[in-house]
């Protein structure tokens, strides 16, 4: 394997391969961005406007997903929708996975007394259930979107701690991490340069799985009645709004569940089939 | 070895005691942080000054925090739940029939679930890359990304609404034979079921084949193992520590499932309780459900850590 | 005469990251008579494993056997059924593993694992197997041959697992036999033992089989034939004396001239020269301090050395005397928790935290894995420049100069220093990892076992260019290797270590009539390229029981 020395140049420094069903999921999450970002500008009809006599309107070709339970347009409801569920979803994501990492870097690296206190709490946070959480933190301070943010945000930053910092404790270990530390080098290097490169991709995995699940519970709330309340509606509170429809099968209530579960199976099949770097051993 | 398990069973059951007192501090203190005086509310806005002072000062809601924490945890320690605002009846009693109801729930759910999860991921694992293996894979990723909801109403939609089988709502008052308890229960249980198995499936399945890797099962494998044998003999028992795991995990995932579940199908469980008393923001009835779901949650995990303990060849 | 064991022109091919396939092992040809062990020798990557494999119709998972026949007693093993080759597996043909500690399952009692072979093929009944197993353990000269059976693997040692594993291969008597590196991951005075039961038991019971190494010296007391394989292809076959006294071959002369110990007396500067650094009844621990100030564990107790300018100090010791501890306290990752360090005239603070940055920057320590010491992050071009930055402060054109020079220093080419470490050989790595330490201009460098995980021939190449980078810069080293030639070839004083203590001090001339038992014991326990050296090697029983408790 050591003759292989002049092989250099013909490798390619970047080389990726993704699959087909990692293509599929990739497309249908970068089809939400835009709708997401793109909504005011592209929805048919103004979400507040009553546009059906009907109500529960079947699908048509003015209302292309039908219309809820006033007569309003689904269609132009749904793509507001996504605003809600995955701006507030990326937002509480972003929050847990900056903080969670963070503190999980500096626990592992510094140890002792910093860990095992940083530890303690935030398991004890992650040991009250998800749900739970949030059904005590509405009734104390209301469902307002911000504070919907930070309690999403709030829930799964133990998990984020725990996973980053048990990767970085591996780091840790590595005499990489030893060298540098006897070089004399500071604790932010230390976490810039040496744990976060070798961390932040099976981080990142973790983040998406941690949206599917901050999407879900932000979508159970809504259902309940406990998220995203009127006049916004993200799509677990449409689902709420037009459950009424559902005896009838209206698409009122349909559409916006498959909205829901089309983002959550593209975001798992995305990071099941994630692009897998080519890396060859030298062949000699 | 006899003495390093005790102590490390020890260990694990004062972290679980330090959780347990960290978890009601923070359900306590989340639920003081309501906003609005809790004496107006209880009074209504047109009570005079003097009679919110008064019960104020009955309540103890001008002393520190920390001292109404102890005393409130003090009273849960005896039983004393405190007293609903909503309509003035001992929290206790609120809760008990409710609670025994949710149990069932649970306990029915675990009984169908456990079994059936487990079977299903070891094959798939005995089986891997297999058809079978690979319709189970996709069908658990569809179910793990879908709210629990959406499984429910599409339960109705389809066995109460599409098929007529089962009503879309339970009713346990009215249960006398087994078929009203199986036409009641069905629907929650085989939502519930499906919505626990999913994760239950990906992780018994991850933990098998993990260990499906290891030298000793190929070691195994050398020695002329079949493939059964592999797997029940050598790594089963091994995986043993994670699997307990992953159930303990599911079974407080049924914990939170039940929230949803109880909502939609009307059952009146703890958890449809807490969701209104969410509606009505009754305190006491809040903390108390919040305590019992934590307390549940903890339960769980600390005897799956156990479990894990015990089964660690390593520490016998 | 017709072979027990026929491989004609075995083609094996292992599938890449991306899907392309390589061929790993380009037709092989192979013949082991009955009776007779055949040695496959190569460094890592050389296929051996991979072929000794094939013998039971298995490859790893990601290879497949494209093309060949491997005729085991009148089967060919490549186009039997899944089910056909477990019944052959275990019964006629069985595998002794590298790593025992790995390949017993840790939830099942030894007994159990040893005669499953018997349950899973019922060739005898189990109380037969069992009375079959002890006399096994009895003549592979286990402890407590009647009641180690009943214990679990992780209650006993590295060396005893080793030899269950053969007791456990051997339990059905099969044909032919595969050692697979059996006592790489052991230390050489419990090699000696496991090498010796080996031996006793293949030729009582006439056993036929592949014993694959990289170790030749080993394989010399084992084996009838020896091939040396590269890359996947036969470089040469012969006879065992044949090949250590007239190798054809080039590429065998190299690993024979390798293996060979060449020390030529180092350097100029006497013992009696002004000391660089100094150890000064340094103890080191883990774990919790006790009421009386001592760690839980102690790893290092009252150890004293002297390093003189421009001269080596080596350490060696077996695994677990607390030579690396003592390293890692000497570059102040593990403060001791009594003595201290000289450096140059002025006492360092006993952890590195207490330095200041040019204590740290002339002590460099160098470590055993490449692997782990570079972060795989990073390129090359990082690596280097880091400290060069950090120590030096060098502006960016500079820097790149140096980063050069340095590349040039190790014998690296330019064109490697945009590369990440996963891009480079393990011998590459070991050259960046020094160079780092280059890098600093250290006046001291402690090598901690950092020729261990290379190959022979990449490990003597290292060894050389060390030779070399002294000479040209003002350098001291500590050597801290657990091979006795590699310290013999580079040291100018050796200390040996035995269960966190010091036990004796002396020169590479003076290896050859040492004072202490434990390193009498230690020195003859180092296998010589003489096929004879087992069979005449005598150590004193007494000794043996005394320091060697595995």
């Amino acid at each position: 394997m050591t003759s292989a020395a002049p092989s250099a140049a013909r490798r390619p420094r970047f080389g990726y391969r993704i699959n087909a069903v990692g293509v599929a999921g990739a497309l249908v999450v970068a089809f939400w961005i835009v709708v997401a970002v793109a909504a005011p500008s592209i929805i048919p009809h103004p979400i507040g406007d009553i546009v059906d006599t009907d109500y529960f309107g079947p699908m048509s070709r003015e209302l292309w997903l039908g219309s809820d339970y006033l007569g309003r347009d689904m269609t132009s409801r749904i793509l507001m929708g996504a605003r809600y569920t995955l701006g507030i979803s990326v937002a509480s994501v972003i929050i847990a996975g900056v903080s969670g990492v963070t503190l999980g870097m500096i626990a592992a690296i510094t140890g002792g007394v910093v860990d095992m206190v940083l530890s303690r709490l935030l398991d004890a946070l992650s040991s009250i259930p998800s749900k739970l959480f949030s059904l005590v933190v509405v009734a104390a301070v209301g469902s307002s979107i911000p504070v919907l943010i930070v309690t999403m945000a709030v829930i799964y930053i133990p998990g984020a701690y725990r996973f980053a910092r048990a990767l970085a404790v591996n780091i840790n270990t590595m005499d990489f991490v030893t060298v540098a530390r006897i070089r004399g080098e500071s604790l932010f290097y230390l976490i810039r340069a040496e744990i976060l490169p070798n961390i932040i991709g099976p981080v990142l995995v973790d983040l998406g799985l941690r949206f599917v699940f901050i999407v879900l519970l932000l979508s159970g709330m809504s259902f309940l009645g406990l998220g995203v309340r009127p006049p916004y509606a993200d799509w677990g509170a449409l689902v709420r709004e037009n459950i009424g429809g559902l005896p009838y099968a209206a698409p009122a209530v349909i559409f916006p569940s498959l909205a829901i579960a089309s983002l959550t199976i593209a975001v798992n099949l995305l990071i099941d089939n994630l692009p897998t770097k080519i890396r060859d051993r030298e062949t000699s | 070895m006899k003495h390093r398990i005790a102590s490390l069973i020890l260990a694990r059951l004062a972290i679980a005691l330090v959780t347990a007192i960290i978890v009601s501090f923070a359900v306590f203190f989340a639920t003081a942080m309501l906003p609005g005086d809790t004496a107006t509310i209880l009074l209504g806005q047109a009570a005079t000054p003097e009679a919110v002072e008064g019960l104020r000062k009955a309540m103890h809601l001008d002393d520190p925090a920390i001292f109404r924490f102890l005393r409130w945890l003090a009273g849960v320690v005896q039983g004393d739940l405190g007293v609903s605002y909503a309509n003035n009846m001992p929290v206790a009693k609120l809760i008990g029939g409710r609670l025994v109801n949710t149990l069932k729930l649970a306990g029915l759910t675990a009984i169908v679930a456990v079994p059936l999860a487990l079977t299903l991921g070891i094959t798939a694992a005995m089986l891997r890359n297999t058809l079978y293996d690979r319709c189970l894979t996709i069908a658990v990723i569809g179910i793990v990304s879908v709210p629990e909801f959406m499984i429910a109403t599409l339960a109705v939609l389809l066995f109460a609404v599409y098929l007529n089988w089962l009503p879309a709502v339970s009713f346990t008052s009215e249960i006398r034979t087994v078929h009203d308890f199986a036409r009641a229960y069905a629907m929650p249980v085989v939502t519930l079921t499906i919505v626990i198995s999913a994760q239950m499936i990906r992780m018994s399945r991850a933990a098998v084949i993990e260990t499906l890797n290891t030298p000793y099962v190929e070691m195994a494998l050398l020695k002329g193992a079949s493939r059964g044998r592999l797997v029940l003999r050598h790594a089963l028992p091994n995986a043993l520590g994670p699997i307990v795991n992953a159930v303990a995990l599911s079974l407080s995932y049924l914990l939170g499932g039940v929230i949803i579940i109880e909502t939609v199908f009307n059952y009146p469980g703890i958890a449809k309780l807490m969701v209104d008393a969410v509606s009505t923001r009754d305190l006491p009835l809040i903390q108390s459900c919040a305590i019992i779901f934590c307390f549940g949650f903890l339960l769980l995990t600390t005897t799956a850590d156990i479990i894990a303990i015990l089964s660690n060849p390593r520490l016998r | 005469m017709t072979s027990l064991v026929q491989i004609r022109d075995l083609r094996v091919e292992a599938t890449t990251d991306s899907g392309r396939t390589i061929e790993i092992i380009r037709g092989v040809d192979l013949d082991i008579a009955e009776g007779e062990i055949v040695a496959l020798i190569g460094e890592s990557g050389s296929g051996k494993t991979t072929i000794a494999m094939s013998l039971m119709g298995y490859a790893r998972a990601g290879c497949n056997i494209v093309g060949g026949s491997v005729t085991v007693d009148g089967v060919d093993m490549v186009k039997l059924s899944e089910k056909d080759k477990a019944a052959v597996r275990g019964a006629k043909i069985a595998y002794v593993p590298q790593s025992a500690a790995a390949a017993f399952n840790p939830a099942i009692r030894i007994m159990d694992q040893v005669i499953e072979v018997v349950h899973i093929h019922g060739v005898m009944p189990l109380e037969e197997a069992r009375r079959k197993a002890v006399a096994l353990f009895r003549a592979l000269s286990l402890p407590n041959p009647d009641s180690i059976g009943e214990r679990y693997p992780h209650q006993v040692s590295g060396g005893q697992l080793q030899r269950l594993a053969a007791a456990m291969a051997l339990i059905a008597s099969p044909k032919v036999l595969i050692f697979d590196e059996p006592t790489t991951a052991l230390d050489v005075t419990t090699q000696v033992e496991v090498l010796r039961a080996f031996k006793s038991v293949i030729s009582a019971h006439r056993i036929a089989g592949i014993y694959v190494s990289h170790d030749l010296a080993v394989v010399a007391q084992i084996a009838d034939r020896i091939i040396v394989l590269r890359n996947g292809e036969v470089q040469e076959t012969g006879n065992t004396a044949d090949i250590l006294e007239r190798p054809q071959h080039p590429y065998t002369q190299q690993l024979l001239a390798a293996v060979a110990p060449h020390h030529e007396p180092q350097s100029d500067a006497s013992a009696a020269a002004e000391a660089l650094l100094e150890v000064h009844d340094v103890s080191v621990g883990y774990g919790p301090l006790r009421s009386d100030g001592q760690p839980a564990i102690v790893a290092v107790e009252n150890v004293s050395l002297r390093v003189a300018r421009g001269r080596n100090l080596g350490i060696i010791g077996e695994s677990g005397c607390g030579k690396s501890t003592l390293a890692r306290a000497i570059a102040g990752i593990l403060p001791p928790f009594a003595g201290g360090v000289v450096f140059d005239g002025r006492e360092l603070g006993r952890s590195a935290r207490s330095r200041n940055a040019d204590q740290l920057r002339q002590v460099q320590i160098v470590f055993q894995h490449a692997d782990t010491a570079l972060n795989p992050a990073h390129t090359v071009e990082d690596i280097l420049g880091r400290p060069l930055t950090f120590y030096h402060g060098m502006p960016r054109k500079q820097r790149s100069a140096r980063i050069d020079q340095l590349l040039d220093m190790v014998k690296l080419p330019r064109n490697l220093r945009l590369r990440r470490p996963a891009e480079l050989s393990g011998g590459q790595k070991q050259r960046v990892n020094f160079a780092r330490a280059l890098a600093a201009d250290p006046r001291l460098i402690i090598c901690d076992e950092i020729t261990s995980a290379l190959d022979t021939v990449v490990a003597a190449a290292v060894i050389d260019l060390l030779k070399e980078l002294q000479r040209e810069l003002d350098l001291a080293y500590v050597f801290i290797s657990h091979d006795l030639s590699v310290v013999e070839a580079i040291c100018d004083d050796i200390v040996v270590m035995y269960r966190g203590r010091k036990i004796e001090q002396i020169t590479p001339e003076a290896m050859a009539r040492p004072e202490h038992p434990y390193t009498q014991l230690l020195l003859s326990s180092v296998p010589k390229l003489d096929p004879a050296w087992l069979d005449n090697l005598r150590q004193d029983p007494e000794q043996v029981r005394e320091y060697c408790q595995r």
